[in-house]
C-alpha cells in the first residue's frame, strides 16, 4: 500500500476520534458491552417462549386496550396497533399479476423500535416489507392497493417520488449484494448518489464503525467488496444502507444466507441500530426475531396478517390458535 | 429378495456399444474439421508470405532442396530460393504501396492506415450507439419493445456486406457527405467508415446487451433501495458491472471491421495512401486482397505473393483482437459469482 494512502488513513483515523465521543453510543466499548450482553441471551434461546427485549416491557398507551378485540382467528386485524408509528398501512394489498400476495393489510410499525416480520414461506412477509420503499415497482406485474402512510404522508399518492422515499427507508436484502467495487466505494455509492458527499471519508468511516465492520476491514478499504466473507458483506451492506442516514431500515432475512457466528454479529447489530433508526425485519428464524424484536408480526399462508403485538406477549401468550401451533412448531 | 437374476452383462448384442463408439468419431471429427481448415489457413498464409519476401515458397524450397541431385546441388538451391526479394523492415515500415505500377514499392504501412481510418471511424459510430441501444434494451425496454427491437437490429446484421457499400456509395457519399463537405470524392474513406460503424452496431449492441442482462438484479435492488434513478443505476451499477463483457464486444466488433472487404472496397476507393482527411480516398488491406484477388497478376508473380503477405498480417490483427477479446472477458468471470 502506498504511503500516500496510509497517511489519509491515519489522518482520517484522527478525525474519527475527535467525532467518536459525539456518537458516544457507537463506542468500541458500548458495542463489545451490548455484545456479551446479547450473547447471554443467544444462550438461551433454547427457551424462545421466555425471551423478549427489555424495551418491550415499557408498553406504549393504546396497545393495551386494542389487545382486547384481538381477533382469534385469522379474522384480518382491523384495528392500527401503536401511537408512535412511524408507517401505518391501511387495507394495504398487493397483488402480482392475478395473484393476490396480501389481503387487507392493517399495521402499524413504531418508530425506533425492531418490529420483525414472521411467517412460513409464501406468506407475504417480504412483499410487505417491500411495499415499503416501493421496491414492489421494479416489478413489472406487482400492483398495490390501498394506503402506506410514512410520517402521514401516504407514499403511494401520485406525487410520491420513489426515488427520495427510498433515500428515507434504506434496505438490507436477503442475499448480501456488495457492488463489484472496493469496501470504501461501496459504502460511499449511496453518499455519492444522494449528494451527500461533501464529507465522504467521515462518513464512510462512520458508517463502517456503526455497522461493526470498521476495525476488520479498515486496511483494505480499497479491495473489492466481494473480498470479504458474506457476513462481512452483509455488514457492508448494513453500513451501505446506514451511511446516508435513512430514517428506517428494512431488513428482508439478513441473515438466512451466514452461519451462526456471523448470523449473532448482525442480530447485535439490530438491537444496536434500532436506538437511532425504526427497523423492520423479516426473518424466518422465530428465535431470531424474540431475541431481538420489540414488536412482532405474524403473516400466515396466503397473505394474511393474522396478529401484531409485542413480541413477547406473541411468544408467551398468542391469541390466535394457529399462530401459536406456528409459533410452537406445529406447522409452517 | 427376487430369485431372478438379471443379466447385466455385455451380450452378444453389440451394436449400442458399437454405435456409441461410431457416434463419438463422428462428431470428434466434425469438430476437428474446424481445427484443421485453421492450421491449413495458417499455413497456406505463411507459405505464400515466405515467398513474398523470399525467391521461393516454402513449398517450393523443401521440395527443390529434397529433389535437388547433390547434397551441394540442394544447399545451392535453398540459397538461391532464400534470396532476399523484399525485406521485412521495408514491408513493415515502408509508406509507399506501389507494387502494380513501376517502380514497385512494397510498403505496408498505406494500407494498415486505410484499415485503421475505417476501425477508428466505425467504432466512433458503433460503440456509442450501440452502447446506448445496449443499456436501452438492458434496462429500459419494456419487454414487448425489446421483443420488436431486437430482431429489426438483427436484420441489421443480415444485410449482405456488399449492400452496405453501394448504400455507402449511392447515398451516404452523394447524399448526406458532399452536401456537408463538397470536396468529398466519389470515394472516401468517410463513407466506409460510417457504413462500417452501421455495419457492427448490432454486434456491438447485442454483445453489451447480453453483458449488462447477466448483472444480477441484487445489485440492481441494492442501488435502487439506495435512492438511485435508473439513470443512475443503469451507468453506475451495471455498465460498470459488466464493463469487461462490453469491452469484450467492443473488441470483437473492431476485429470484424478491421476485416470487413466489400463494402470498403466499394466505398473507399483503391488509392493507398496516408492522409488524415477522411473525405479522401484510401485502401485498406482487404480491398487491396481484392483488387489483387480480380486483376490478371500471374499465379506466383510477386504480386501474387504480396497476397499472402498482407493477407497474414491482417490475420495477425484479427487473431491478436481475438485473443485481446478472450483475455477481457475472463477478467471478468471474476467479477461476482
Amino acid at each position: 500500500m502506498s504511503d500516500e494512502t496510509s497517511d489519509r488513513r491515519n489522518g482520517l483515523r484522527s478525525t474519527l476520534a475527535s467525532i467518536g465521543p459525539g456518537r458516544g453510543r457507537f463506542a468500541i466499548g458500548n458495542l463489545l458491552s451490548t455484545n456479551s450482553e446479547t450473547t447471554g441471551m443467544t444462550a438461551n434461546s433454547g427457551e424462545s417462549e421466555t425471551v423478549g427485549t427489555p424495551e418491550s416491557e415499557q408498553t406504549p398507551a393504546g396497545i393495551d386496550s386494542a389487545a382486547g378485540d384481538m381477533p382469534s382467528s385469522d379474522r384480518p386485524l382491523g384495528t392500527p396497533r401503536v401511537d408512535d408509528a412511524i408507517i401505518e398501512a391501511r387495507n394495504l394489498e398487493v397483488f402480482y399479476g392475478d395473484t393476490q400476495a396480501l389481503h387487507n393489510i392493517h399495521m402499524d410499525i413504531p418508530e425506533k423500535q425492531v418490529t420483525a416480520l414472521i411467517g412460513p414461506s409464501g406468506c407475504g412477509k417480504s412483499t410487505f416489507l417491500r411495499s415499503i420503499n416501493r421496491m414492489n415497482d421494479l416489478i413489472d406485474v406487482a400492483r398495490v392497493e390501498g394506503d402506506l402512510y410514512f410520517h402521514g404522508k401516504n407514499i403511494y399518492d401520485e406525487d410520491v417520488d420513489p426515488v427520495a422515499l427510498r433515500r428515507k427507508i434504506g434496505m438490507v436484502f436477503q442475499k448480501p449484494n456488495p457492488f463489484p467495487k472496493s469496501i470504501f466505494d461501496n459504502v460511499a455509492y449511496g453518499l455519492r448518489v444522494q449528494g451527500k458527499d461533501d464529507n465522504v471519508e467521515e462518513q464512510v468511516y462512520t458508517a463502517l464503525e456503526r455497522a461493526a465492520l470498521l476495525e476488520e476491514v479498515e486496511d483494505q478499504l480499497d479491495e473489492s467488496g466481494l473480498d470479504l466473507s458474506g457476513g462481512q458483506q452483509q455488514r457492508l451492506c448494513i453500513a451501505r444502507a446506514i451511511a446516508t442516514d435513512p430514517e428506517v431500515i428494512l431488513m428482508d432475512e439478513p441473515a438466512s444466507a451466514l452461519d451462526p457466528v456471523a448470523t449473532s454479529k448482525i442480530e447485535d447489530l439490530v438491537e444496536e441500530l434500532a436506538q437511532e433508526y425504526t427497523v423492520a425485519i423479516v426473518t424466518h428464524n422465530m428465535q431470531q426475531a424474540a431475541r431481538i424484536s420489540d414488536k412482532t408480526a405474524v403473516f400466515l399462508t396466503g397473505g394474511h396478517l393474522v396478529e401484531f403485538d409485542d413480541t413477547n406477549k406473541i411468544f408467551e401468550n398468542p391469541q390466535s390458535d394457529r399462530v401459536e401451533d406456528y409459533i410452537t412448531g406445529k406447522f409452517g | 429378495m427376487s430369485s431372478e437374476s438379471i443379466d447385466l452383462s455385455r451380450s452378444g448384442n453389440d451394436v449400442g456399444s458399437l454405435g456409441d463408439r461410431i457416434a463419438r468419431y463422428a462428431f470428434f471429427s466434425c469438430a476437428f474439421v474446424t481445427v484443421l481448415t485453421t492450421l491449413a489457413i495458417i499455413l497456406v498464409l505463411v507459405n505464400g508470405a515466405v515467398g513474398f519476401f523470399r525467391e521461393a515458397t516454402l513449398v517450393e524450397l523443401l521440395g527443390g532442396t529434397l529433389s535437388a541431385d547433390s547434397a551441394a546441388g540442394g544447399l545451392e538451391t535453398l540459397r538461391e530460393g532464400l534470396a532476399v526479394q523484399v525485406t521485412i523492415t521495408e514491408f513493415l515500415l515502408g509508406t509507399n504501396w506501389s507494387p502494380l505500377i513501376e517502380p514497385t514499392s512494397y510498403g505496408v504501412l498505406p494500407l494498415v492506415w486505410g484499415t485503421l481510418v475505417v476501425t477508428v471511424g466505425s467504432a466512433l459510430v458503433a460503440i456509442p450507439v450501440g452502447t446506448l441501444t445496449a443499456i436501452y434494451l438492458s434496462e429500459y425496454a419494456d419487454e414487448s419493445v425489446r421483443r420488436t427491437l431486437k430482431p429489426i437490429l438483427e436484420i441489421l446484421a443480415g444485410i449482405p456486406t456488399i449492400v452496405y457499400g453501394f448504400f455507402a456509395l449511392s447515398f451516404i457519399t452523394p447524399t448526406i457527405l458532399q452536401p456537408l463537405f463538397p470536396q468529398t470524392g466519389t470515394f472516401n474513406a468517410a463513407s466506409a467508415a460510417i457504413v462500417v460503424g452501421i455495419m457492427i452496431i448490432p454486434m456491438v449492441s447485442s454483445l453489451s446487451e447480453d453483458a449488462m442482462s447477466s448483472v444480477p438484479d441484487s445489485l440492481r435492488n441494492a442501488a435502487y433501495g439506495l435512492g438511485a434513478t435508473k439513470f443512475e443505476v443503469s451507468t453506475q451499477v451495471v455498465v460498470p458491472s459488466s464493463l469487461s463483457g462490453i469491452l469484450a464486444a467492443y473488441v470483437l466488433a473492431l476485429s470484424r471491421a478491421i476485416g470487413e472487404t466489400m463494402a470498403v472496397a466499394l466505398a473507399m476507393g483503391m488509392l493507398p495512401q496516408i492522409t488524415t482527411n477522411p473525405l479522401e480516398e484510401m485502401q485498406t488491406m482487404t480491398s487491396y486482397m481484392v483488387q489483387v484477388g480480380i486483376s490478371d497478376v500471374s499465379v506466383g508473380s510477386i504480386q501474387y505473393q504480396s497476397l499472402f503477405a498482407v493477407g497474414l498480417t491482417l490475420f495477425a490483427i484479427t487473431f491478436t483482437m481475438n485473443v485481446l477479446s478472450i483475455w477481457v472477458r475472463s477478467q471478468y468471470r471474476e467479477e461476482y459469482q
